[in-house]
């Protein structure tokens, strides 16, 4: 599989990354390149093997039912969360008009 | 007496707690290395009061007679992908730049705990995305090694973790945090000369790492020898319950029990590692190599690895795939770089923004992951690659029913000159060819330097060990390092 000007295109507006033409057309051969060597993954036999989930087997834990078990990762926050906002207002992120 | 700065982090620890001189005096003498060293690029920011602020605690303690810590009047260079309570941190990314954090990793806060100090933040490749430590925003990190002969090319000091290598080989700490995706602490620690260590994954706290491929990202310590990478692993090491997928497992004391006698340990040899194209200079190392862990009482025996060759075009789908996710966070709301062209909605600001605070190397990655995850063909690359992933786990399984270390190169070739293959993403990835195997699997591994090549520039060996089995890694790395002797340094130029 490869990837033209147009599907990089794509890809770029779902990653939400803007592009202009001379960048798109420098990316494609360079994807394509790197598309094209992984693609040998293909010639691995796969059948009945189980795409990994977790490299070291471990459990899902449940942390504990308290309010603020650990300050850390707690409530009460809000003004440390917005410190580093490139726009806040009354306590929330600011962001351009989303709605016309 | 020794320069202080030429010590590292036991002979630092035994002198401070001895009082053959003061945690305040070793500070001063790494931060004047550092202040000192600018030509390197090492740094992004420097702290020379954090590092003397610590150095007073644990002088003080010491005159009050508390028990001092594992690292106590140790200062450490600590990679910019660790957040840092009031310390810029920045993943070497101009999204990220000016970026103050609230709160401290539990990596470097269990270090401060153990009485290390803080010199700066050490460059990296931005986001950890690259091999040689070109990709940063703040620059490239300039190896202390040159070729010998009067070159004057500038190296790369590896990556991505290439400020904490040259900072450790330079001697302007006497360690450094590193951290290892496919390769970033072991790949520049033997482009320069030092020891790294990538712990089993969950080993150390991910909380407060600025995350590049989560299923990989590992921290790890980069120091001048196995004991003292032995000590700060241990600092670092240990349960956190913020980080999911970290290891409820007790730290073992890996100091302690270090012991470079072998007798009894079987050290497999993968077949599938002798490439082509490797340099005929690293398959002599190995055979060195070889030759010292029979030495040292161990059995060598041959193994294979089947599926090697898949290991680096899987982690070239599963890292970018992973990174496109964790990258998502940066949109120009929340934190960083925010660019809003005059007139532009919130889809434009995102687009904006990302294009004009990631670099090539991460949007190239960014691109990379959005497609292979992308509806129909999320099948066909992503799921294909984590069975591929599987299997090369299992195939380690296997190779450890018949020995209990593996030994192999830690890289395909010594250290190169800046811009020397950045025309080539893909000649680039290839650096990782010997790294990225151990983290797919998730396994302890570690490089130790083992000689130089004929150009005068270091070579690292690669210990891969079972999982949690990192004494057994560092066992063998101790009895490199006893045999292979290595004292090399880079001549002072900067």
């Amino acid at each position: 599989m490869s990837v033209d000007k147009q599907i990089v295109a794509k890809i770029a507006s779902l990653a939400r990354i803007q592009m202009g033409d001379a960048e798109l057309e420098r990316m494609v051969p360079e994807l394509n390149n790197i598309l094209s060597w992984v693609e040998q993954l293909g010639e691995v036999d796969c059948s009945g093997v189980e795409p990994m989930t977790a490299v070291i087997p471990n459990t899902l834990r449940l942390r504990e039912d308290a309010v603020n078990a650990d300050p850390l990762t707690g409530g009460d926050r809000r003004d440390d969360i917005l410190a580093n906002a490139p726009a806040r207002e009354h306590g929330f992120f600011g962001v351009p008009k989303v709605i016309e | 007496m020794t320069n202080i700065t030429d010590l590292g982090v036991a002979a630092i620890r035994a002198g401070v707690a001895q009082g053959d001189f003061t945690a305040r005096e070793v500070a001063e003498g790494f931060n004047a290395n550092v202040a000192a060293a600018s030509a390197l690029n090492a740094f992004i920011v420097t702290t020379p009061e954090k590092a003397l602020e610590a150095a007073d605690k644990v002088d003080a303690d010491r005159a009050a007679g508390k028990p001092l810590g594992s690292m106590a009047g140790v200062p450490i260079g600590m990679k910019d992908l660790f957040a840092t309570h009031g310390v810029q941190t920045t993943a070497a990314s101009h999204i990220l730049e000016g970026f103050i954090p609230q709160y401290e990793s539990t990596v470097s806060s269990n270090l401060w705990a153990a009485g290390a100090g803080m010199l700066g933040k050490l460059n990296l490749d931005q986001f950890a995305m690259g091999s040689s430590n070109e990709t940063s925003y703040f620059g490239n990190v300039i190896s202390p090694w040159k070729r010998s002969g009067g070159s004057n090319a500038q190296m790369s000091p590896g990556g991505s973790s290439g400020g904490s290598s040259t900072a450790v080989a330079a001697r302007l700490a006497p360690a450094a945090t590193g951290t290892d995706t496919g390769g970033s602490i072991r790949q520049p620690a033997a482009f320069t000369g030092i020891t790294g260590i990538k712990p089993t994954y969950g080993r150390c706290s991910r909380w407060g790492v600025v995350a590049f491929a989560s299923s990989l990202d590992q921290a790890g310590p980069m120091a001048h020898d196995v004991r003292d990478c032995a000590i700060m692993l241990g600092a670092m090491a240990g349960f956190d319950p913020k980080d999911s997928t970290s290891l409820d497992l007790p730290v073992p004391d890996w100091e302690a029990g270090l012991d470079g006698n072998l007798k009894g340990k079987k050290v497999g040899i993968p077949r599938e590692y002798r490439m082509e194209g490797t340099d005929p200079e690293i398959l002599k190392s190995w055979e060195d190599g070889i030759a010292w862990l029979k030495d040292a009482g161990a059995e060598v025996v041959d193994i294979s690895l089947p599926h090697t060759k898949y290991a680096l075009p899987a982690y070239y789908i599963i890292a970018p795939a992973e990174a496109s996710s964790n990258l998502a966070r940066y949109d120009g709301v929340r934190y960083g770089l925010r660019d809003l062209p005059e007139g532009s909605g919130l889809q434009d600001m995102y687009a904006a923004t990302r294009a004009a605070g990631f670099g090539d190397e991460v949007k190239r990655r960014v691109l990379i992951g959005t497609y292979v995850l992308s509806a129909g063909f999320y099948d066909a690359y992503y799921t294909q690659a984590q069975k591929v992933r599987a299997l090369v786990a299992q195939d380690f399984e296997n190779a450890f029913k018949e020995c209990d270390v593996i030994l192999a190169p830690t890289t395909p070739t010594a250290s190169f000159g800046l811009g020397e293959k950045t025309d080539d993403p893909l000649a680039m990835y290839l650096n990782d060819v010997f790294a990225v195997p151990a983290s797919l699997a998730g396994l302890p591994a570690m490089s130790v330097p083992c000689g130089v090549n004929s150009e005068g520039l270091p070579l690292g060996l690669q210990i891969v060990g079972k999982a949690f089995d990192e004494q057994g890694v560092l066992n063998a790395g101790l009895a490199i390092e006893e045999r292979a002797r290595f004292t090399a340094k880079p001549e002072k130029w900067w």
